[in-house]
């Protein structure tokens, strides 16, 4: 195995859209899917002339991104042009930042195999996004849609700290998580509002200095970026093992072959010359408005985590999943508003939720499930109206309807049948009906009963309180 | 004696009377430039059509009782870096030479909504870069006092215009001295705001730190106007500054007593003609007979200003100019092999040597390995000229000199030698790298040629810059004279 000669180290460049109802420098719409080029202006088409206002919403995002991640904002921010041309991006630079980003110094935490790490972000700066090139078959022509152009995005830029593919996706997850918590974006890589590259290079362990890296494009998913950087490590690895050397260059991630392909060496770099933008002044962020900010940051998912262990008595990793997402924390806490029994809200939210919409390769919000209709149905099964398994029928309507639990118990008579008289009849007949299970039960079979309560239930549609059905056959059974 | 040698209030007058209509003033505004634009090539694109039909309007409007704007009536030309909605604007150059804007400058509403009449778009070096508008990539524009002297640049057609009577007024735009240069060139007033007074929207970018739209016109009076009109904070440019507009009409009191200027030596030292000088100095003699005090004062790190500017302005102009790459608007050069193709023909076809010459210059000064030594220093210079002036206007109201070193050259004569043709602009440019306004007035004539008298304020004291001019010309008859053209 090549990997044990060297220590990897990556870190991490993140994209991520802020959701802000218009564009950064001018009023255009921000919106996903619209018919191209509908969503422009003047001043995002980059015409003779204009010139940038800033969005006072994508700064306070930002803002509260850094904090968020524990980043030092300071009292003066500036933007800077980065020249380039491409025909995504009309003015031919970029307004991004460059020597005084909005935030700096910061880090989160992660956790990998049950330890926890801390990553450093270098810097988190604001930037507009570029528009879309579309080429036509054939390749004699390009096309461009410029309704993402001046979309704000903040970057940020991990420390070299990551040192396994492993943890790379585990800093994404955490980075995404906050991200949603803090409600800045949508942060949906599959529509693009979240975007990274990675830098990866290896040395041998225990040497300080770093080895040469390549820099990854073109990942889709968190795992593909894992894919991308396992397959990156090992490449590495065997030109280093090898006696060859790394080159310094931009490989893009091409799925399909689950292999990186060289897009551009160092040479071809651009020198984006980064000059302070000239059409916006300074930004001052003065104490008050940065603790205005700060107070609208909710709990973060760490602190949310500590709190589930501590007041409900779960275990790390039940609180880790149920806060790796807000919307999953947040459907477990609307729960208790209705439930004093978190462990079996947590357990069907972790269990039955999670399979389904892994099963439906859903998101949660595609499903119509709430709090409110988890509680109300753990107080049924508490309240003997229905089974544990007849609540796994309810749920699945639930998810799939958004009705309440006590109407799907309603509509389908899915009401537990508690009823002693009614129970004993059928248990008479199941006895009556099975000589041979009552024979071995009789001589010590336990497993028997279980045989008989099965046909209990069966004959009651599994309507039939279980523990009552057990109850009433071992009394028949012991006369 | 030309309606437009009439003072704005009596032009004013006579339209409230119907003693004359604003279709009988856009009519003599154009039958002017039919007859003297040949010679002159003030004019890339007149709007004979658009005015005629705001001429009726505004006809129409005062007929039916309506308000007069503060410009009612009067016919204006627009410097053609100016953006103008439907109305080709060209910036005089090859790669924007058929491109129709589709939205108006802040500037350009702001005349609308004052009611002035635009009678087209005013020739200038391509993207404001040049010193006497030989850089138009259409045709020169000559001096109207010597058609074969250049007008002085970039809004040489802006002077040229004025001076030779075919609008009431121009506006221009001044980012090293192209208001005040061909102003003083020609004999008019052009005035270049503080920067951040008048809005930038819409002004095709040349250099962002340094531009400011401003008026060209033949008295003080009606730069005051002018001012009035399109100075005050726009929020569609982040630049422009939310200061409260005074009254700069009311300010021409005509009293410049006890006013302290101050005379940069550096200003009136070698290089600077005898004659240029001598005019100055007779100005200086007549603002210290109505009371003004003047004493010389030093700008000492005036030398370095020109160096400064052209690396700090052709860094953004690098920058501003790099979105004409043939794929939205513009030239799009036929038959381009690739992108990388289609930018290189696309540019080398629609840019002229001198805009090629400080694209270059510019990403030269930006690029990696490069930029402390040229544009970070050239940014602690202008700090040090900034401090220059904030020293002076410790103890002064204002400073004054000559505008340009010399009058008017014959054209031709330098533009093969940028060194010695950006020298030319070594008293206008400290007062872009200061951000502070300044006017440049007639004062006098050199062997027949117009010179001016640069008169420069603190950040946003127009009113007093305003003043002193007004004071001078209202004693003085340099401004009055025409030149003798048809």
């Amino acid at each position: 195995m090549p990997l044990n000669n060297y220590e990897t180290v990556i870190g991490l460049e993140v994209h991520v859209e802020l959701r802000t109802k218009t564009k950064i420098f001018c009023g255009c719409q921000v919106s996903f899917g619209a018919p191209p080029n509908t969503n422009t202006c003047p001043v995002c088409l980059g015409h003779p002339g204009v010139l940038p206002v800033l969005n006072r919403q994508a700064v306070e995002y930002a803002i509260k991104a850094a904090l968020a991640l524990n980043c030092k904002v300071p009292e003066w921010t500036q933007f800077a042009r980065k020249n380039y041309f491409y025909p995504d991006l009309p003015k031919a630079y970029q307004i991004s930042q460059s020597d005084s980003p909005i935030g700096e110094h910061g880090w989160i935490d992660i956790e990998v195999d049950g330890k926890t790490k801390r990553i450093g972000i270098t810097r988190l700066h604001l930037e507009e996004d570029a528009g879309k090139l579309m080429h036509v078959e054939g390749g004699q022509a390009s096309l461009v849609d410029f309704n993402r152009v001046g979309t704000p995005l903040i970057e940020i830029v991990s420390e070299p700290d990551i040192r396994s593919p492993e943890e790379a996706k585990a800093y994404l997850e955490k980075l995404k998580a906050i991200m949603q918590y803090c409600d800045v974006s949508d942060v949906k890589m599959e529509q693009g509002s979240l975007r990274c590259d990675a830098n990866i290079s290896l040395r041998p362990h225990g040497q300080t200095a770093f080895g040469t890296k390549t820099e990854l494009k073109n990942m889709n998913s968190f795992r593909h970026v894992q894919r991308a950087l396992e397959y990156e490590q090992l490449r590495q690895a065997d030109i280093l093992d090898s006696g060859g050397k790394i080159v310094q260059e931009t490989r893009r991630w091409d799925e399909a072959k689950g292999i990186t392909v060289s897009m551009r060496s160092k040479e071809d770099a651009h020198d984006y010359r980064y000059f302070p933008d000239p059409d916006l002044v300074r930004l001052h962020i003065d104490e008050e408005w940065k603790a205005r900010i700060r107070a609208t940051i909710p709990e973060l998912p760490d602190a949310r985590k500590k709190r589930y262990m501590e007041e409900y008595g779960l275990s790390s990793y039940d609180a880790g999943v149920l806060t790796s997402s807000k919307q999953l924390a947040d459907l477990f806490e609307d729960s208790l508003k209705y439930t004093a029994d978190a462990k079996a809200a947590a357990n069907w939210i972790m269990g039955d939720l999670l399979a389904y919409l892994n099963a439906n390769n859903l998101e949660l919000e595609d499903v119509k499930v709430t709090g409110q209709g988890l509680g109300e149905m753990l107080q049924l099964i508490e309240k003997g109206t229905i089974s544990n398994k007849i609540a796994k029928t309810v749920f699945k309507a639930m998810l799939e309807t958004g009705k309440a639990p006590q109407q799907i118990v309603e509509e389908q008579g899915l009401v537990q049948i508690s009823d002693e008289g009614a129970i004993r009849q059928i248990v008479d007949k199941v006895i009556a009906a099975n000589p041979q299970s009552v024979e071995d039960y009789k001589n010590g079979k336990e497993k028997a009963l279980g045989f008989l309560v099965g046909q209990v239930m069966r004959e009651t549609k599994g309507k039939a309180n279980p523990a009552l059905v057990n109850q009433l056959l071992v009394e028949r059974l012991k006369n | 004696m030309s309606l437009f040698d009439l003072r704005l209030t009596d032009l004013h007058n006579k339209l409230a009377k119907k003693e004359l209509s604003v279709s009988e003033l856009t009519e003599a505004s154009l039958k002017r430039i039919a007859e003297t634009d040949e010679k002159i090539g003030a004019f890339l694109t007149l709007d004979e059509e658009g005015a005629r039909k705001t001429a009726k309007r505004l006809d129409e409007h005062l007929a039916s009782g309506g308000e007069r704007g503060l410009l009612f009536g009067l016919p204006a030309g627009i410097k053609d870096n100016l953006v103008t909605e439907g109305l080709r604007t060209t910036c005089a150059s090859r790669f924007l030479e058929n491109y129709i804007p589709i939205y108006d400058a802040t500037v350009v509403e702001k005349l609308r909504d004052a009611q002035a009449v635009t009678i087209g778009k005013l020739n200038m070096d391509e993207f404001a870069m040049g010193s006497s508008n030989e850089n138009s990539a259409f045709k020169p524009v000559h001096n109207p006092w010597d058609l074969s002297c250049v007008p002085g640049g970039s809004s040489g057609g802006s002077a040229a215009a004025v001076a030779a009577g075919q609008v009431y007024f121009a506006l221009g735009s001044d980012t090293g001295g192209s208001i005040r240069q061909p102003a003083a060139y020609c004999g008019v007033v052009g005035l270049k705001p503080t920067y951040g007074l008048v809005s930038r929207f819409g002004l095709v970018a040349f250099a962002s730190s340094l531009d400011q739209v401003g008026p060209v016109t033949k008295n003080v009076e009606d730069a005051a106007y002018v001012l009035q009109t399109i100075a005050g904070h726009d929020p569609k440019d982040s630049t422009s500054a939310n200061v409260e507009i005074p009254d700069y009409i009311s300010a021409l009191t005509g009293d410049v007593s006890g006013l302290r200027i101050g005379v940069p030596k550096e200003y009136m030292g070698e290089g600077v003609d005898p004659k240029v000088k001598a005019c100055v100095l007779e100005a200086l003699k007549t603002l210290e007979s109505l009371g003004a005090v003047c004493e010389e004062v030093s700008l000492p790190h005036t030398e370095y200003a020109v160096a400064a500017y052209y690396l700090l302005a052709s860094s953004e102009a690098s920058s501003n100019l790099a979105r004409f790459d043939g794929v939205r608007y513009g030239v799009r050069a036929k038959n381009a092999e690739n992108l990388m193709d289609l930018y290189l023909r696309s540019r080398s076809e629609g840019f002229g040597p001198e805009v090629k010459r400080r694209i270059m210059l510019g990403t030269y000064a930006l690029s990696s390995g490069y930029y402390d030594a040229y544009y970070l220093k050239a940014q602690k210079v202008r700090t040090l000229i900034k401090r220059d002036f904030d020293q002076v206007f410790e103890k002064f109201d204002l400073i004054a000199g000559p505008t340009t070193p010399t009058p008017a050259f014959k054209i031709g004569e330098r533009i093969s030698d940028p060194l010695t043709m950006y020298l030319n602009d070594i008293l206008t440019i400290p007062v872009n790298l200061a951000g502070v306004p300044a006017i440049s007035v007639p004062c006098g004539f050199a062997d027949g040629l117009p010179v001016g008298l640069q008169i420069i304020g603190k950040p946003f004291g127009e009113t007093a810059v305003l003043r002193a001019a007004h004071a001078f010309e209202s004693h003085t008859d340099h401004h009055t004279r025409r030149p003798a053209l048809v």
